[in-house]
């Protein structure tokens, strides 16, 4: 599977993904009269998320029923040793002997992306001289990515809940601080897609990456990607009947779906590739969101010298004893004057 | 001096020659691929994998595998067509790699959440030596994520590639143990990557996987039976490895004067003491095991030397988990025999992350009803808190702590015509923590201390090139392109401040580094930390000292002859 491959694959699903509401939303009623709104606006969503939580429950449960036998986290810093030997924040939060250091650590690790952060760049040079040059691109688009998009679900919530939580107005807010032009411009949907689009180019332009990279990996980002720009178009340039969807979400959260009138294509296509997105989410590498709490070198202490970590497969296993051992050894052992637990067999009876 | 044993030593290979340092750098390019993308993907096997010799390790003779009852003994080697397996070895794979998903969560967590983002891409060294793209760490994980998506995840079963899964095949099983055997474990990876795979882990269950198939090195492999059956890697009986340590009391007595006297599997003692036998059977490790014996004499330590537990090291934590801890419980249990306090731990990389991640899992029941208890320095009186449950301290935490109670007479200026850095081993910086109590002991017992630049040492330290079982000599090309990374930070400092000694705390390091720097930076040496103790050390009762433990002259004390 080479990059050009990866990409017509995922860029064809994701064609085909739009064309699906596009054609069933939009060709079907006007060619043969059959209307599937609900199909698109309240089967697939409603599947997508039941897909999504119970996927996202069954992959953690899955993973946290799997022992772990070791303590075995990545010790970044000094480890907790003399008293006089410094151990301070840093070394508590990239070392953590105590609970508190690993939820700080971790904390810092899922909030900052702190291990994204030392991230350098190798370059090598002529005669083999090589230098590390700090390189916090890939933390910046990072951060840029997954905040724009936590701040776009919380944007969202105008449509799940009547009266909004008070913090949507005030996120709304911040969002549109640079306020140039009506309606209100987010910055994070714009930020999101800069931020995806240098991780796509990444991909792409970096030799190393480009061969790393898998369908798997283009496929997640065309589809936010495009999610992302749905949402644009119908907010700023074909202006979405936004009262017919919130009734249409609101129906959805509250159990009692409905299909309003005069919802654009455009809509449905949007929320289809969302449906996809959840559904697509517990199967994927997206399930990293989840994973981090787990991982094994992050999320323990190093204290196993001072608590006993308890395996709980703990195998027998058969070893070599001492009595084996001098058995084996023992005349030599002997002669050069080692001290041994049995006396050597008398001369008389080696006979 | 004694050298490695006849018995250990395979054939060189044929019609292979290491390259001069100029040579070998001058083709790494870790741009592999042409800008359009139109090659191949990582998938293909045959006929981009190829064997190289120089680049791997010899196979495991089947001796090995029987004195410790490891799975289809043979004689094979990589080179060969026919690997000579048995003929069930794709079942073999699949229960093994079933049964240590359900076992280990980071085996399972690992093969689930890589994003493949690439921040852990360039950090590992045999990447940045190689440039080869299977030896970036995340793809040598693809690697292995291939074949478990092919077999245990539906998307892999359904779509195969274009779900990123892969046939198990035997390009695929050889292309595994290439480079398998190409990572020392050593972790750097998973310092960068936001999830903390980490790779070594991976590695680690994958070499358990063609351990399965008798498919080890006969480097890691005639250790673990040597040290199985004598206790030490080197295969060592117990009246050779006294003689050893006696032939070191002449020499420390030649220099210094005065003569000591260790003991051995003596009962009552109150400190054992283990270390690799590394230090007692190669140089330059063996100027070390001078400097421990010079400390334990001048303390007056009550401590014995073992033969049984004449092993630090444990090249079983390379083979898979159970072999770890068979070889790692002749500790606790000669403990126990012996009725000592605790255990103080010699100068070694992986032993100690053994030591501090994995042996008191492991094995602590054996310790239950000895005599062992909280490590207290009878010299200092200062509690060890820190080893409160493994009862096992580290020398360096050991020393570090005399010297901060000025229990040490200590002359640095001995030490003056040496220029140090220090080489932080990879298993006690990320698999403990530990960076301050060496840099502690070096800065009090030398004049001249210079670290190497940030992001190549203490977290981000740089493998030695030859951990994890790989400091064979049929694989010296993988070790100077492994170690360029390291070399080349050293030459920095060489070049920047003359730097002409290089410390480390670790045995294998003492065994891999002086060829690494013969190769790439032939002016500076290799030295354990004890041996730089030992040589400021001032004994009570020593003659005149001219010389230091290698009788190498000391600086304005040369004979005046
Ligand atoms: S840093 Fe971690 S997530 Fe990124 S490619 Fe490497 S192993 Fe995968
Ligand atoms: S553990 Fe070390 S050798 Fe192995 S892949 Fe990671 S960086 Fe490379």
């Amino acid at each position: 599977m080479n990059a050009i491959a990866s990409l017509i694959l995922s860029g064809g699903a994701i064609s085909m993904l739009v064309a699906i509401p596009f054609l069933a939303v939009w060709v079907l009623p006007h060619v043969y009269g059959i209307r599937l709104e609900w199909l698109f606006g309240i089967v697939i969503p409603y599947l997508a998320a039941i897909i999504f939580f119970v996927g996202i429950i069954y992959r953690v449960v899955k993973w946290a029923k799997c022992p772990v036998p070791f303590r075995i986290p990545t010790t970044c810093a000094q480890q907790k040793s003399l008293p006089w030997i410094k151990y301070g924040y840093a070394e508590k939060l990239d070392n953590p002997i105590s609970t508190a250091g690993v939820v700080g650590r971790m904390i810092l690790e899922v909030l900052c992306f702190r291990s994204l952060f030392r991230s350098t760049k190798m370059e090598f040079g002529a005669g083999g001289n090589i230098k590390y040059k700090s390189s916090k691109w890939l933390w910046l688009a990072a951060i840029v990515f997954h905040y724009c998009f936590l701040v776009i679900i919380l944007r969202h919530l105008r449509f799940f809940t009547d009266p909004m939580p008070f913090f949507v107005p005030i996120i709304e807010k911040v969002d549109g601080f640079f306020q140039f032009f009506l309606p209100v411009v987010y910055q994070s949907g714009f930020l999101i897609g800069a931020a995806l689009t240098y991780l796509l180019l990444r991909r792409l332009l970096d030799p190393k990456l480009r061969y790393i990279s898998l369908p798997a990996d283009y496929f997640p980002l065309f589809l936010i990607l495009t999610i992302a720009g749905t949402g644009i178009l119908m907010r700023y340039v074909l202006k979405a009947d936004v009262v017919s969807i919130k009734e249409l979400t609101m129906g959805l959260v509250s159990f009692r779906p409905v299909v309003p009138e005069g919802i654009s294509v455009l809509f449905y296509i949007h929320l289809f590739l969302v449906s996809v997105l959840f559904a697509y989410f517990p199967f994927s590498k997206l399930m990293h969101v989840a994973g981090v709490f787990l991982s094994p070198t992050r999320n323990l202490s190093n204290n196993s010298r001072i608590v006993r970590h308890i395996n709980p497969w703990n195998p027998p296993v058969k070893i070599h004893t001492y009595e084996a051992y001098e058995d084996d050894f023992r005349e030599k052992m002997i002669e050069a004057g080692l001290p041994v637990e049995k006396e050597a067999a008398l001369p008389a009876d080696k006979e | 001096m004694a050298d490695i044993p006849e018995s250990w030593k395979v054939p060189p290979p044929k019609a292979w020659k290491l390259s001069t340092p100029e040579e070998l750098v001058k083709d790494v390019d870790h741009r592999p691929l042409s800008l359009l993308g139109l090659e191949k993907g990582w998938m293909r096997t045959a006929p981009d994998v190829e064997i190289k010799p120089g680049m791997h390790c010899h196979a495991a003779l089947p001796k090995r595998l029987e004195t410790v009852d490891m799975p289809n003994p043979r004689q094979w080697s990589a080179m060969d067509e026919d690997w000579k397996l048995p003929r069930n070895w794709k079942e073999i794979i699949l229960e093994g790699f079933k049964d240590r998903l359900g076992r280990f969560r980071s085996f399972q967590l690992f093969m689930d959440i890589c994003v493949r983002c690439g921040a852990c891409a360039d950090k590992c060294h045999y990447f940045i030596g190689s440039a080869d793209p299977k030896n970036m760490p995340v793809l040598r994980a693809e690697l292995l994520r291939s074949i478990y998506r092919k077999y245990f995840t539906t998307a892999g079963k359904l779509l195969g590639p274009i779900a990123g899964a892969r046939e198990l095949t035997l390009d695929v099983l050889r292309e595994w143990w290439y480079y398998l055997y190409q990572c020392t474990e050593c972790r750097r990876c998973s310092v960068f990557c936001p999830y903390g795979i980490d790779t070594a882990e991976i590695t680690m269950m994958g070499r358990e996987l063609t351990n399965l198939l008798g498919l080890n090195i006969d480097w890691i492999a005639a250790p673990v039976a040597f040290c199985y059956r004598t206790g030490n890697h080197m295969g060592i009986q117990p009246h050779a490895y006294k003689d050893m340590i006696e032939f070191f009391l002449d020499e420390i007595e030649n220099v210094t004067g005065v003569r000591m006297s260790p003991t051995f599997n003596r009962k009552g003692a109150e400190i054992l003491f283990i270390t690799p036998s590394g230090d007692v059977f190669g140089d330059p490790g063996t100027y070390t095991c001078m400097g421990y014996l010079m400390l334990f004499h001048e303390l007056g330590l009550d401590v014995t030397w073992s033969t049984y537990a004449s092993e630090g090291g444990n090249f079983g934590f390379f083979t898979s988990n159970e072999m770890m801890k068979r070889l790692n419980a002749k500790m606790y249990a000669e403990a126990k025999r012996l009725g000592v306090k605790w255990i103080l731990g010699g100068e070694c990389g992986h032993m100690w992350r053994v030591i501090n991640q994995y042996m008191g899992t492991m094995n602590l029941d054996i310790a239950e009803g000895s005599k062992l208890e909280e490590p207290v320095s009878p010299i200092t009186g200062t509690k060890f808190e820190n080893t409160k449950s493994t009862k096992m301290v580290h020398i360096t935490e050991f020393t570090a702590d005399l010297i901060r109670h000025n229990k040490l007479k200590l002359d640095p200026s001995r030490n003056d015509h040496l220029k140090v850095t220090f080489h932080d081993s990879c298993n006690t910086s990320r698999g403990m923590g530990l960076f301050e109590e060496p840099r502690y002991i070096i800065k009090n017992v030398c004049n001249h201390f210079y670290d190497m630049p940030a992001g190549t040492i203490r977290e981000q330290t740089f493998c030695c090139g030859g951990g994890s079982g790989l400091n064979a000599g049929e694989d010296m090309e993988l070790r100077m392109r492994g170690g360029l990374p390291r070399a080349n930070a050293v030459k920095y400092v060489h070049e920047k401040y003359g730097v002409n000694k290089l410390a480390c705390i670790c045995a294998i390091d003492r065994a891999v580094l002086p060829n690494l720097m013969e190769y790439f930076v032939p002016e500076v040496d290799v030295t354990g930390l004890h041996e730089m103790v030992a040589n400021a050390m001032i004994l009570e009762g020593e003659k005149e000292k001219t010389v230091d433990l290698r009788g190498e002259p000391l600086p304005g004390r040369e004979e005046s002859e």
